[in-house]
């Protein structure tokens, strides 16, 4: 734990108007580990990934992301940044015009110059590689079910290979054998393109299945990080409530089964 | 980011440098045979170079050879075992132009579904129309509040740009004819022009035309969008018919707008007339009233705003019938409400077509 770590948030601060979000949030990230963000609806979780990907300036606070300040960058170095990561929202914000292979080529088109051909030959691989059958290849995002909406978006968020990918609730409204695939793909991926991985969730079994680390966001700042365990033994209501109520001894239980 | 380097040496491909996305296309993969890759001088590695080294491996299979890969670290092992399973054996064959027997087959589909299309539409309407006597029956169902909301988008709000287009087009009509006109010495005439030509025909179409462009696109828009968010399902689940919900509320205070619009326009495009007129001809605006009282028979008032109600209902019609088949995605969305507004366009100016050539069998 002794690295640089990957993505730093010291003193962060967001406002909608008179509404306070965050209120001086410090959180860190390190190098190929998977994160999992945990807090309440309103908690700020969606809203903290959106500022650490650069889609919202926050009122004040740092925010560095391979050692480069996400704030005040130039067009060009955000740029560049942006091609190292790759970002899923909540139901995968396909292109609803292109169909999937043309959405997971999207970001190659913009950002290399490659040949069609290898284009094709490298999206067919992602979208395999999250799951999907061939023929979803042609298909528009409208012919999809949910959690193949939210693999294809998976697939475009990692079509440029990026070193950190960031992941707003991938499996919700999945069932559960779905959700568990989207978990075990996940951790996959992380092995096989040595990725970190930070995840925006409310899911239990996620946090207990893949999460190394979980960041608990409640009042404006993060209440506690660590493992699972540890979150059992950290005294303040909600996280008491969280992981200790009866989803959660479920999910625990289950996993001590397996 | 080194550029990667491919060599033959000894039976082997020794691969050097950054085998990235940006990179792997340099190499040439297509060319040579050897026993065994080399990865030992490979330093960055991604999805994209592992697509490289199984395609190589791939071809050199099927060449005959068993390629080894030697020098490779774990985690880029990994990655090419990954890419072997999520590769497919042959590389889809790239897709040729459209045939003949594609085209025609294309003009089959598109022939068939226009067909199908106007049957619904002529089944919409249908609905609707027998939706509306349902309620003209049972009066208590009438969403009045619905009704008077549409008729304020609908009507009212569109009464400056309908008057300034009215205006505008009397202004135009009284400087062309007056050009004309002068040359025979009857400037006078330009009365009859004026009113008969608005009146007639230019009022209530240019009007429609316009709503059909205002307020036919917001249908489209408004109930695609619902039906885009499942809000219809959910309205059916409620025991809501959206046709008597939406639908009938939007066609009624079409039906009931456009006429008065229609008379706005009217009134506006005698008044640009008669003030271009008095501007360009000298025709006073009394010899102006005068003229159109006794020349300009109530017929050609009639003729026009009898046309209004129909073209109404071909608007409203087309604007709800579209907005119905909105599917699932932003973009049909938008195609949708353009086709409404052209359909209903052209089928306004066909109507104003047949309209003339029944009046002109009836004399009147």
């Amino acid at each position: 734990m002794a690295a640089e770590p990957i993505i730093s948030v010291r003193g962060l601060i967001t406002r909608f108007g008179k509404h306070t979000v965050h209120e001086g949030l410090d959180l860190d990230v390190q190098q190929g580990e998977i994160i999992g963000i945990v807090g309440g609806s309103g908690a700020g979780k969606s809203v903290l990934l959106r500022a650490v990907v650069g889609l919202l300036k926050p009122a004040d606070g740092q925010i560095t992301v391979f050692g480069e300040n996400v704030r005040d960058t130039s067009a060009d170095d955000y740029r560049r940044l942006r091609k190292r990561w790759g970002v899923m929202f909540q139901d995968g914000a396909l292109f609803s015009s292109l169909n999937v292979q043309q959405n997971v080529e999207a970001p190659m088109r913009e950002q290399l110059d490659l040949s069609p051909e290898t284009r094709a030959a490298l999206a067919a691989i992602k979208v395999r590689m999250v799951g999907l059958p061939d023929d979803a290849l042609k298909k528009m995002p409208s012919e999809l079910s949910g959690g193949m909406r939210k693999r294809a978006g998976f697939a475009r968020a990692i079509a440029l290979d990026p070193e950190i990918v960031f992941l707003d609730e991938p499996t919700a409204g999945l069932d559960p054998i779905g959700a568990a695939a989207f978990d075990a793909l996940i951790a996959q991926l992380r092995r096989a393109l040595g990725l970190t991985v930070f995840l925006v969730t409310h899911d239990l079994d996620s946090l207990h299945a893949i999460c190394d680390r979980i960041a608990v966001l409640a009042g404006g700042r993060v209440l506690a990080t660590g493992t699972m365990t540890e979150m059992q033994d950290i005294d303040h209501p909600w996280v008491q409530a969280y992981f200790k109520g009866p989803r959660a001894r479920a999910a625990l239980a289950q996993k001590e089964a397996i | 980011m080194t550029r990667p380097q491919i060599a033959l040496s000894e039976g082997i491909f020794v691969l050097e440098g950054d085998l990235l996305i940006g990179t792997v296309e340099g190499l040439d993969l297509r060319h040579g045979l050897a026993e065994a890759i080399d990865l030992s001088g490979v330093r960055q590695f991604d999805t994209a170079g592992a697509w490289a080294i199984v395609t190589l491996e791939r071809r050199l299979q099927s060449a005959g050879l068993n390629p080894q890969i030697t020098g490779a670290s774990a985690l880029q092992t990994d990655l090419i075992a990954t890419l072997r399973q999520n590769m497919l054996l042959t590389e889809a064959p790239s897709t040729n132009g459209p045939t003949i027997a594609d085209r025609l087959e294309q003009l089959g589909r598109k022939a068939v579904s226009s067909l199908q299309q106007t049957l619904a539409i002529i089944g919409f309407l249908g609905q609707v129309v027998a939706t509306i006597f349902g309620l003209v029956l049972r009066p208590s169902r009438i969403r009045w509040t619905a009704i008077v909301h549409h008729m304020q988008q609908v009507g009212l709000n569109a009464v400056p740009i309908v008057s300034l287009m009215a205006f505008l087009i009397g202004v135009v009509l009284a400087f062309q004819g007056a050009a004309q006109l002068r040359q025979f010495g009857a400037e006078v005439f330009v009365v009859d022009l004026i009113a008969i030509s608005v009146l007639r025909e230019l009022g209530i179409l240019l009007t429609a035309i316009i709503v059909a462009g205002r307020s036919g696109s917001a249908f489209t828009a408004a109930i695609g969008s619902m039906k885009m968010r499942e809000e219809i399902d959910a309205m059916r689940t409620l025991g809501l018919d959206p046709v008597e919900v939406l639908v009938a509320p939007r066609v009624i205070a079409l039906i009931l707008m456009l006429p008065v619009l229609g008379i706005i326009a009217n009134f506006s495009g005698l008044v640009g007339g008669a003030i271009m007129s008095w501007i360009e001809l000298g025709v006073s605006p009394g010899v102006f009233q005068a003229r159109l009282a006794s020349n300009t028979g109530v017929w050609h008032l009639g003729v026009g705003l009898i046309k209004a109600p129909f073209f109404a209902l071909i608007i409203g019609i087309v604007g709800c019938f579209e907005g119905m088949q909105v599917k699932g995605n932003a973009e049909s969305l938008g195609h949708l409400t353009s086709t409404s507004v052209v359909l209903s366009i052209f089928l306004v100016i066909a109507a104003d077509a047949l309209f003339s050539i029944f009046f002109a069998i009836l004399e009147v």
